[in-house]
């Protein structure tokens, strides 16, 4: 038997207050397509930067094709033969992709033509790529190709992709795990990272999985179930939410008819004729890949930036398309952005504040221009209370809570102002399962009060989870809506990739922008 | 590697408080240096500068005067820099409201109205909220740098003042000096304690530390500029204005610097001269950050720094040191306390990484 | 040609010089994503440590490294600080502004009065005697003291640097992304470090020229917001070094003209016609400034923050 590509025996490493990885084993093979698989914070990606020299463990012995090395910086991996594509992916926007593909490999690599190198190598294995280009022209897609050929350049041995398909089309992802064979047939041993079951029972041949910082199991993934996995992944049985029978929908509470914006983000994308509605007791989801229109949506749905057409934007029967925040509240309205510290929550500010911060008008806060200190903890104990929050108690920072907990006091905060109409983004990233179960559980809930429900999401199982009717986002222009049952996730994949469908054979008119419900 | 800095994890509340006592110490222990290099006793020195000048009831009152400006100005400026709005100008705009409000005072100088000190103070603040207008103005329509616009116009002030002195406010009966005539009786600030310098414009510097206490604290304003200066994105999620807010914070601070200014030329000098300030609106900017941005801090701070002006002049009188050193001990206090503030959020680790911690679990 | 023009146009040089050493040296550092509003403290710290220098030793080229090294030793301080004790850029900066100020000031509490003989020119006697065009050549181009071509040498070198070398390129993607940056493996405050001091050495350099060509004295508060300009000037040039330069010589020319505008006595107070550098930089701004979305374009998207690698 041949020598393990990579063997890790005993890696530790500590962070104040956590143990991010706690004496973690892991032998990946020559050809092999590997699955580091865990929750969010389980600790694969600690584990990744590690084996690529970004940070050094406590304790723990790396070997290399049976040999024991040191990693000390990404440089070291790369002459080894390691490639890495990270997850948030390290490029610079304002570079060209060469300069891009330049500035990751060594300058030995990068010297001659390698202009024509990068056409040829990007051109031999189907992932085009112009050298010229600059990086903030280019979609996920295409940035991640880059990611990918600047490993390819210095022929790896072991190539590392952490959460590579979170931003890819399900057509885009056969794409990629068509390179990613090809490379496992050539003896690449690919290192897999992924909270995505199926895909793993898909592509890989084994799978190792974390949780806690810790490895609990080992298995091969053609032989388990995702339901199987997820459950060792998760160390506990599985809740799926429950979705209240028999909710009739009423009136319209947001209609949305012909909303356009120029985009202030320099690398953003401009919304053109976007019109929708959403039904008292019902919940659109919006799907798309991010940097499709989701975040500019987001900001005129909400008001930080208002439009300029007033009537673009109706809740119950009141236009707000030209006012802020403050005025859509006052109209009933809730919102959840993407970003919990920083957007949805001020960081450094206590729980009370934070409370505050959205509740002060709805939940009468403020006498004469101060603040009602006393009411606004009662109302912020409230929140931790009935949502569940882990905090020692509201005088603490935000930042002090963990990812999950956050999340919860802000759909919390939202939803004890009783609004009307909620939209949320991305509500369940980055978040543990078991807080994303209540979190999609209160939106549900929401719904059968009588709230129009509106969740913009890249997570495609969670729409299909909590949404009565399915829109697609594919730049800044939205498909018509359908009830999950009437459409495929291939179908939306395709729309996803800006590609016509015709979910369910209907006759589809073409235009973008039907009207959902 | 040997000393390392460990992220805490969360803001340690008793290093805020700390560190700008640590600042304090560690500028101490390098003044003794300081003085030693420049070939004085250091032991003497330190008397001549932190301890001779208020040994005296004059000298404790001095204190406040010179304290009157920094607070004042300080205080203002602390809501700017609160929310990210950097008011570098406000030696213009108290040059501009010691213009405002001593022009009143030469326009009615044979005026003996009661009311003559109340219209100089309100023109001094205005005058000041006119100057930081300006570049309120243009970062609100233009999106133009306030930290360059302000500090430009500080140049343009001292100018105006220069202009003025030399040319239409002379004195008419002044052997062509370049200074106004005297202020009239009803133009200046009434003294507080009989025999000293110490006016009434110390009241401002302590209704200007309250009202600031309680609006930062308690008002919903405070709190528009706290949430704006630490997470802008956050201020927009609340429906918070930015511009509303650069314009609030250049305003008030301007208007505060201003009435520094309107304190300075009719309580100490009553009359304008070519140097009304020694560079208040600079050093006021220390106070703020040593004062933590927070009224009360401000207070102590400002009587610290006012001290470090006495001790300069005290200095450059007992020992003949150059007065310059008073700058120098100004700029070594706000680098120790920047360097200081770094125990804020993190601890320092000597040795390599530690190797036994509490096993909770990650993320 | 009216006899003022000559002496004109060499004056326009000498006050433009120390605009472009102090400009180009932040344009560096705030390509590495360093915004240090120091530049007044480390400029006028360089002209006073240059001018000791050069009166104590008489030496030029020694007065013109001291200066260098002045700068960059300030800078040092801000470097530290900010890289490695993270503190606020913008307060830092303004605290170097405030301490090279007052330590000037202490430094150069002998010096008022002196004098310094200058720095060599360099002269082509033979160009200079071609009729007519002879001495317009002469003066725009040569026989300039050794300085003013070194600067000239520096935009270039510096734009080549940025643009062309691999070290460049990694200080323009330590300002562009500096996680990204990071994880490829690059050590990012080292890199920034290095372009702080430069910054430093080159706002020196700027000072030196102030104190030991321009003037040739040392007079307190001398910089007179030079430092301030400088940082305008950067922003003025979409950070491009060619543009710098331009930018550099606009504000010379008009330092000079409204001084000379006084000799010729035109009926406006000089002190109004000393406030034009200080409108004209506002105004500049404005004009610059204007297109928010053009400005993010060309800023380095890391300007200002401070980057701290976790683990």
């Amino acid at each position: 038997m041949t020598a393990p590509r990579l063997e890790l025996k005993g890696v530790t490493k500590r962070y104040p207050g956590v143990v991010a990885n706690n004496d973690v084993d892991l032998t990946v093979m020559p050809g092999e397509i590997h699955a580091l698989l865990g929750e969010n914070g389980a600790g694969k990606s600690t584990l990744v930067k590690f084996i690529y020299g970004v940070q050094r463990a406590d304790a723990g012995v790396m070997k290399w094709e049976g040999r024991e090395v040191e990693i000390p910086n990404p440089k070291a991996a790369r002459d080894l033969g390691i490639g890495m594509v990270f997850q948030h992916f390290s490029l610079f926007d304002a570079m060209t992709v060469e300069e891009n593909i330049a500035l990751g490999i060594s300058a030995e690599l990068a010297r001659g033509d390698l202009n024509s190198r990068i056409k040829e190598i990007s051109a031999s294995y189907g992932l085009p790529l112009q050298p010229d280009r600059y990086v903030h022209t280019l979609s996920v897609g295409e940035r991640q190709r880059i990611e990918v050929v600047r490993c390819l350049l210095q022929s790896p041995k072991l190539l590392i992709m952490d959460e590579p398909t979170s931003v890819l089309t399900p057509q885009e992802v056969e794409e990629l795990f068509k390179t990613l064979r090809r490379l496992s047939g050539e003896g690449v041993s690919i290192l897999y990272i992924s909270h995505k079951l199926q895909e793993i029972k898909e592509l890989c041949h084994t799978a190792t999985i974390m949780r806690m910082g810790e490895v609990v199991d080992d298995c091969d993934p053609a032989e388990e179930t995702a339901r199987s996995m997820a459950e060792m992944m998760m160390g506990k049985n599985l809740m799926s939410p429950e979705r209240p029978e028999g909710i009739e929908t009423g009136a319209p509470r947001l209609v949305v008819r012909n909303l356009n914006m120029e985009t202030s983000d320099q690398y953003g994308v401009d919304l053109h004729g976007i019109s929708f509605e959403v039904r008292s007791g019902e919940i659109l989801g919006i799907a798309g890949i991010s940097g499709n229109g989701q975040t500019e949506l987001m900001d005129a749905l909400s008001g930080e930036v208002p439009v300029d057409d007033d009537d673009s934007i109706i809740i119950g029967d009141k236009t707000v398309g030209g006012a802020g925040p403050v005025e859509r509240r006052a109209a009933g309205m809730s919102f959840v952005p993407e970003e919990r510290l920083g957007h949805g929550a001020v960081p450094e500010m206590t729980l009370w504040e934070n409370a505050f911060l959205s509740g002060a008008t709805r939940k009468d806060l403020v006498k004469s221009g101060f603040i009602q200190i006393k009411k606004s903890s009662t109302y912020a104990s409230e929140i931790v209370e009935k949502f569940k929050v882990k905090t020692p108690g509201v005088l603490n920072a935000a930042d002090s809570l963990s990812g999950g907990n956050l999340q919860k006091f802000i759909f919390g905060r939202e939803i004890l102002q009783d609004p009307s109409v909620i939209v949320v983004l991305q509500p369940t990233w980055g978040v543990d399962a078991g807080s994303a179960a209540a979190i999609r559980q209160s939106l549900l809930d929401l719904a059968a009060g009588g709230a129009a429900v509106l969740v913009i999401s890249q997570d495609l199982e969670e729409l299909f989870e909590v949404a009565d009717q399915i829109a697609v986002i594919c730049q800044g222009r939205l498909s018509r809506s359908w009830p999950p049952d009437e459409i495929t996730v291939d179908e939306i994949g395709l729309l996803m990739a800006g590609v016509e469908a015709d979910p369910g054979g209907e006759a589809h008119n073409g235009e973008a922008g039907g009207h959902a419900g | 590697m040997l000393v390392r800095l460990e992220n805490r994890g969360e803001i340690s509340k008793a290093m805020v408080y700390a560190s700008p006592f640590i600042a304090v110490v560690l500028t101490l222990i390098a003044g003794v240096f300081l003085f030693a290099l420049l070939g004085v006793n250091p032991v003497e020195a330190i008397l001549s500068f932190f301890i001779t000048p208020i040994s005296t009831l004059d000298g404790f009152a001095e204190l406040f005067v010179k304290g009157t400006p920094l607070v004042l100005i300080a205080v203002g400026l602390s809501f700017g820099f609160q929310a990210n709005v950097w008011n570098i100008g406000a030696e213009g705009q108290l040059t501009v409201g010691a213009l405002a409000g001593g022009g009143l005072a030469l326009l009615f100088f044979a005026s003996e109205s009661l009311f003559l000190l109340p219209a100089m103070a309100a023109a001094g603040i205005l005058g000041g909220m006119a100057w930081a207008a300006i570049p309120a103005f243009l970062k609100t329509r233009y999106n133009t740098n306030e930290i360059l616009t302000s500090l430009m116009l500080v140049y343009v002030a001292l100018l105006l003042l220069s202009y003025l002195i030399h040319g239409p406010w002379k004195d008419p009966d002044g052997q062509n000096f370049p200074e106004s005539r005297l202020f009239p009786d009803a133009g200046i600030l009434p003294v507080m304690i009989e025999t000293t310098r110490m006016h009434v414009g110390w009241l401002f510097a302590l209704a200007a530390v309250a009202t600031g206490w309680i609006l930062i604290a308690r008002h919903v304003i405070g709190f528009q500029i706290r949430v704006t200066g630490m997470a802008p994105m956050a201020a927009s999620f609340a429906g918070f204005k930015e511009k509303r807010i650069i314009w609030i914070t250049l305003l008030m601070s301007g208007g505060a610097a201003g009435l520094a200014g309107m304190v300075e030329v009719s309580g100490p000098i009553q009359q304008i001269v070519p140097n009304i300030s020694p560079g208040y609106g600079f050093t006021a900017i220390i106070v703020a950050f040593l004062g933590r941005l927070h009224p009360v801090g401000v207070l102590f701070a400002g009587l610290l720094m006012a001290l470090t002006y006495l001790g300069g002049e005290n200095a450059q009188i007992e020992m003949n040191l150059p007065n310059a050193v008073t700058g120098v001990f100004q700029g070594m206090l706000l680098f120790f306390l920047l360097a200081a503030d770094v125990l804020i959020k993190y601890r320092v680790k000597f040795g390599g990484p530690k190797t036994a911690g509490a096993a909770e679990g990650a993320g | 040609m009216p006899e003022w023009f000559i002496p004109f146009l060499l004056s326009v040089v000498t006050a433009s010089t120390p605009f472009v050493f102090a400009g180009i040296g932040e344009l560096v550092v705030e390509k590495s994503g360093v915004l240090n509003l120091g530049v007044e403290g480390m400029m006028i710290v360089g002209a006073v440590s240059a001018f000791a220098a050069g009166v104590t030793t008489g030496s030029g080229p020694l007065a013109v490294f001291t200066g260098a090294f002045a700068g960059a030793a300030m800078a040092l301080i801000f470097g530290v600080l900010t890289l490695y004790l993270l503190s606020n850029q913008v307060a830092t900066g303004l605290a170097l502004t405030l301490f090279g100020l007052g330590l000037s000031a202490l430094m150069g509490h002998g010096m008022v009065g002196k004098t310094f003989p200058g720095l060599p020119h360099l002269e082509f006697p033979l160009l200079e005697q071609i009729p007519v065009v002879g001495p317009l050549i002469g003066t725009l181009l040569l026989g300039h003291d050794v300085l003013v071509y070194f600067s000239v040498v520096l935009v270039i070198a510096v734009g080549w640097f940025l643009n062309k070398s691999r070290a460049g390129m990694v200080l323009r993607a330590v300002g562009e992304n500096h996680n990204a940056a990071h994880s490829i493996g690059y050590p990012v405050n080292l890199v920034r470090l290095l372009a702080v001091l430069f910054g430093g050495a080159m706002a020196g350099l700027g000072g030196a020229y102030l104190s030991l060509v321009h003037t040739p004295l040392w007079v307190e508060n001398m910089t007179a917001g030079r430092g301030w300009i400088a940082l305008a000037l950067v922003v003025f040039a979409s950070w491009r070094p060619a543009r710098v330069f331009v930018g550099a010589y606009l504000f010379g020319g008009l330092t000079i003209m409204q001084l000379h505008a006084q000799g010729l006595g035109i009926e406006i107070p000089p002190q109004v016609l000393a406030m034009a550098p200080y409108l004209a930089t506002i105004v500049v701004l404005v004009i610059i400034s204007r297109d928010s979305a053009l400005v993010r374009l060309n800023a380095p998207a890391c300007l200002g923050k401070s980057f701290h690698a976790t683990g």
